[in-house]
């Protein structure tokens, strides 16, 4: 079963802390719920979005840097 | 020359103000906009649009080649950058330049030059601008560098040469903490900027922000008197106001022969803000530095003169002298500018772009809404959360605060949370009203006043 991870807000995704760091996390690794996935970026303020749910592989939606609307699904997460 | 046409390289509610202020001239209209900003009030007034690109500012507004080609291809003789983007950008003034096209503003040399923080600080010296006070550039030995506090008195600020926009500060209080410091701060620097270059610098405790319109053709510099904006949430000015709340008229000549001295010290050509710590107790006043553009609060010195600082900008651009002398400008009355924001002031200031769902805006003798909103409109979440700016003329400040309150609460934005309340609390705050604030004050009344008034709302 997964359960899908969705965007608390709009703006722009990024999957990483800065332009030059890791991903927070990479398409199967595991995630805890209180584990950052990304950042939503809106009206230039950051705001961390997090797992929510734990489980055995993330495998995102969306590429980083793009474009969400909120509610939007931003990966899903295999239980 | 006589500008014809111009190319407005900007969003928002400045691009709505510059196409206005363009189109009083005569001049023909060209907006660079990116995909998000396509049904925008902009796009919608200005004579043409040039699509730069995708939402994100990086790949549109910020890119100097979308921008100078759009230029190009619209055949305009100008281009208005506004604020923020490209508009203190040497290059992009170099590149507009280069095109054979006239950037409106000062010159790129003029820009890279009270760009930098440090070069600043000693063309303002040398002008004769007092700076805030500090070690005479950069200081290595320990021992030098404690005596160099001491003479200035505690606190001061160690800084690092290559830090900025409030990264690479620490405040200490007296010699012993300084001496423990010094050390850990500049192999701080180092890490963080690769420069272990160190400054120091007084900490005016309790200060005004305090800062002087300039305008300049090349030749001639005048000032337009100062705005305070001394309310600020993480640096960021939320209320300004013209003129500075109890500044003494001796105080307020020399700051303002001070930044017209600094400006034709630089040969300074158009529309530009020296901006200045000023110390109530002392009545000292103190550099901090120059933006070398339109500023976002520019309309409170317009209600006050009654000058129109963008047309001005443009003229000057198209080779004209200033239109005015210094003897022409007086300030009459008291304005007051509330930047509305979409954010929610109840919920720690979160943003909240969407639909505008009900726009009414108060009108009447001294109100100025200066704003990108219509009903219907989709605020993008890609760009800052400035949806407007309301301006308040009165007479003296206690009418223009009287007004304020009125205006305010005639002003209604649904749809999206906005700042409106915020402001509605502070037109109506002693402290403020008393005019007892400073560059600190905002923030912690946050904390406590505000808080209180949101709790007394949720229960009521």
């Amino acid at each position: 079963m997964s359960t899908e991870i969705k965007s608390p807000l709009p703006g722009v995704f990024y999957r990483k802390p800065s332009p030059e760091s890791a991903p927070f996390k990479n398409d199967g690794d595991s995630v805890a719920a209180d584990d950052v996935i990304g950042l939503v970026e809106v009206m230039k303020s950051f705001h961390e979005v997090k797992a929510g749910v734990a489980g055995k592989g993330i495998r995102f939606a969306i590429d980083d840097a793009d474009a969400v609307m909120a509610g939007q699904v931003i990966a899903e997460v295999e239980a | 020359m006589t500008l014809r046409s111009v190319l407005i390289a900007n969003r928002g509610e400045i691009a709505v103000r510059i196409i206005r202020a363009a189109k009083a001239l005569g001049l023909r209209t060209v907006l660079a906009h990116s995909v998000a900003d396509k049904d925008s009030l902009a796009a919608q007034l200005a004579d043409e649009t040039v699509d730069i690109g995708p939402p994100a500012a990086k790949k549109s507004y910020l890119n100097i080649e979308a921008v100078v080609n759009a230029a190009k291809t619209a055949k305009v003789d100008a281009v208005h950058p506004g604020y923020g983007f490209l508009a203190e950008n040497a290059e992009f003034a170099d590149a507009v330049t280069a095109a054979g096209i006239i950037f409106v503003g000062p010159s790129a040399e003029a820009i890279r030059l009270l760009g930098d923080k440090v070069m600043a600080r000693q063309v303002a010296a040398l002008a004769g601008v007092p700076t805030v006070p500090g070690s005479d550039g950069r200081v290595t030995d320990l021992g030098e560098a404690i005596a160099i506090a001491a003479r200035i008195g505690f606190p001061v600020m160690i800084k690092a040469a290559a830090g900025g926009g409030g990264r690479g500060i620490r405040i200490v209080q007296d010699a012993d903490e300084f001496a423990r410091q010094f050390p850990q701060a500049s192999s701080e620097a180092a890490a963080a900027f690769g420069d272990g270059g160190l400054y120091i610098e007084k900490v005016i405790e309790r200060a005004r922000h305090v800062e002087v319109q300039i305008l300049g053709d090349g030749s001639d510099v005048v000032h337009c008197y100062e705005r305070e904006c001394s309310l600020q949430r993480r640096r960021q000015k939320v209320w300004e106001e013209a003129p500075a709340v109890g500044l003494p008229d001796d105080v307020r000549q020399r700051l303002c022969a001070s930044a017209v001295a600094l400006g034709r010290a630089v040969g300074y050509s158009g529309a530009g803000t020296v901006e200045y710590l000023y110390d109530d107790a002392s009545g000292e006043f103190y550099f901090i530095e120059v933006n070398t553009r339109i500023q976002v609060e520019h309309p409170v010195t317009e209600m006050i003169t009654g000058l129109d600082l963008v047309q001005e900008m443009l003229r000057i651009a198209g080779g004209a002298k200033l239109s005015v002398s210094q003897d022409d400008i007086r300030i009459e009355g008291h304005a007051i500018e509330c930047r509305i924001n979409a954010e929610d002031p109840y919920k720690g200031f979160m943003p909240g772009p969407g639909t505008i769902e009900t726009l009414v805006v108060p009108d009447g003798e001294g109100i100025r809404f200066d704003t990108l909103l219509f009903e219907g409109y989709a605020v993008p979440p890609f760009y800052d959360s400035l949806l407007g700016k309301l301006i308040v003329r009165g007479a003296d400040r206690a009418d223009c605060l009287a007004r304020l309150r009125t205006a305010l609460d005639g002003l209604v934005i649904t749809g999206i949370p906005t700042t409106i309340p915020l402001h509605a609390a502070l037109a109506r705050d002693a402290s403020v009203t008393d005019g007892r604030t400073h560059t600190r004050f905002l923030e912690p009344w946050l904390e406590s006043d505000f808080a209180q008034l949101a709790r007394a709302r949720e229960d009521a």
